[in-house]
């Protein structure tokens, strides 16, 4: 798999002040692929988008991307790398004094020196594929959160990137975007010959479209492989979280002394 | 308990270290780019006029306000000596020299400074400023350059605006209303007021604080945390530390420009 991987994360250590993070994960992303990471809320998977994007820095290991490794890259081939790659960010983060035409022409007109009726017909066929193509005069604050989600697609996908990372897009969505959404992730992949990772934790949502899943927790990849073989996988870390379950090796409760000792010592005061 | 302050003090000393470190790396990587005018003169015309133009009218009425003041209270002051003819250097140097950049730089701090703390810090919390940076687009360069530049380029002017609208207020109350020598008015304060020692010194300290309050503003939303507090707690910061470090700083500039 890894020389046909458009990233590949090596043996990468990365902490926030005392608290690990992650602990020696390795994961290869396949170019041309749909690839979903999922795990508990709080494990840091966005971290681990913004870690192959360069924006911060792992403690130990190597991310490679596109075969340049990013983590040892200089300010300006850093931002070379970040012109093959985009990010959907949870909020949409559209620019709020934009209308939605000039945030998806934003990337074009920063990066390339082109007519502007070329970027108009450029914009217009990005927003035209994600639905949007009527939409292009109005203003971020004036779309439902589908839609910007769906704006924000465009943009991401404006320069024509080699790999779109998603995260949590799917979080706050009625199931009409979320069907959408999910459509466009899958169609957009395969008709740009993207690669794209969706950092998510629904389930089903994230399973349906994916070729490859990984799961994380307790600061490793924890399972990994096709969405059918994860459904049968035995781990019961991988069972819990495929079913849902409250409780398990992820337990319910945070940590606390005994109930009954707690119970107690209330009812000695 | 002596050893806990010594800790907090120094737990403080280092925060307060890494906090300057951190501002001074922001604008030094904001700046030391070559200018490009063609993709950020239209920015920076932008934010002239969010920054400057849109604070024209608080400087504006304060300006005509404090020197109409000034000239009501210089003459009940200075008709006592029989020396009201004095009225238009006291009013002009009084201007020139403190209220106009120091009380523009407090108003500009509460006007412009509060806004642009909020407006970075929002972006920050709504992932604009990530999503520039991930769009291979620096947002040191594109958000905060255009913004500082503005408050550079803005303040001492809206000072001088200030001093100039005093004047005229001063002229108003004390010329107008309560009699002075209108020819007086004018020729003493002329004759009073230098163009390098008076006009100048303002302008230097004008743009001395117009750098301590835009960098304040700037940084403080840059630096804030993203949630709805923290960027509450950034925009009283900017008016706080702003106003205090303009004040501070004018005593400092004030003694040596005009200190024997």
């Amino acid at each position: 798999m890894s020389n046909d991987s458009i990233v590949q994360i090596k043996n990468v250590t990365f902490s926030r002040g005392e608290r690990v993070i992650y602990d020696d994960i390795s994961l290869d992303i396949p170019r041309g692929k749909v690839i979903a990471v999922m795990g508990p809320s709080g494990i840091g998977k966005t971290t681990l988008l913004r870690l192959i994007a360069g924006q911060i820095k792992p403690d130990a290991g190597a991310i490679e991307f596109d075969g340049v490794t990013i983590n040892k890259l200089n300010r300006q081939a850093l931002y070379a790398a970040r012109k093959k790659m985009s990010m959907l960010f949870q909020s949409g983060a559209l620019f709020t004094e934009m209308s939605v035409f000039d945030n998806v022409a934003f990337p074009i007109r920063e990066h390339c020196k082109l007519p502007e009726d070329i970027i108009r017909t450029m914009v217009l066929m990005k927003l035209n594929s994600v639905g949007l193509r009527g939409a292009a005069e109005l203003m971020p604050t004036e779309l439902s959160g589908g839609m910007a989600r769906r704006a924000a697609l465009a943009r991401a996908i404006a320069l024509d990137p080699q790999l779109v990372m998603y995260d949590e897009p799917f979080a706050g969505q009625d199931p009409i975007s979320m069907g959408v959404l999910i459509r466009l992730i899958r169609s957009l992949n395969d008709a740009l010959g993207l690669t794209s990772i969706i950092v998510s934790h629904d389930i089903n949502e994230v399973m349906s479209i994916a070729d490859y899943a990984y799961i994380m927790a307790n600061k490793k990849v924890v399972g990994q492989g096709t969405p059918q073989q994860l459904r049968k996988s035995e781990s019961p870390l991988v069972h819990q979280f495929m079913a849902g379950e409250a409780d398990g090796p992820v337990p319910f409760h945070y940590p606390a002394q005994a109930f009954d000792e707690e119970l107690a010592e209330v009812l000695k005061a | 308990m002596i050893i806990d302050a010594l800790a907090k003090m120094g737990r403080d000393t280092i925060s307060a270290t890494a906090t300057t470190g951190r501002a001074g790396l922001m604008l030094f990587n904001a700046l030391w780019a070559a200018p490009n005018l063609q993709k950020n003169g239209p920015l920076l015309m932008q934010q002239l006029q969010v920054v400057g133009v849109q604070s024209l009218a608080i400087i504006l009425v304060s300006g005509l306000f404090i020197g109409m003041v000034l000239g009501l209270q210089g003459y009940t002051i200075l008709v006592g000596y029989g020396a009201e003819n004095s009225l238009g250097p006291m009013v002009a140097l009084s201007l020139l020299r403190e209220l106009g950049p120091v009380v523009t730089a407090l108003l500009f701090a509460g006007r412009a400074g509060s806004a642009l703390t909020a407006e970075i810090g929002l972006m920050k919390a709504t992932e604009q400023l990530s999503s520039l940076e991930l769009m291979a687009v620096d947002p040191l360069r594109r958000v905060i350059a255009p913004r500082f530049w503005a408050g550079m380029i803005s303040m001492p002017l809206l000072a001088l605006l200030f001093s100039s609208v005093g004047i005229l207020g001063g002229h108003l109350v004390g010329v107008e209303w309560l009699g002075v020598d209108s020819g007086n008015f004018w020729s003493v304060m002329q004759a009073a007021v230098d163009l390098q020692d008076d006009v100048m010194n303002g302008v230097i300290k004008s743009f001395a604080f117009a750098l301590v309050v835009t960098w304040i503003a700037i940084f403080r939303g840059y630096d804030c945390i993203p949630t709805s507090e923290g960027i509450s707690k950034a925009t009283t910061q900017t008016v706080v530390h702003s106003s205090l470090a303009v004040l501070g700083l004018d005593f400092v500039l004030t003694a040596l420009m005009f200190g024997e």
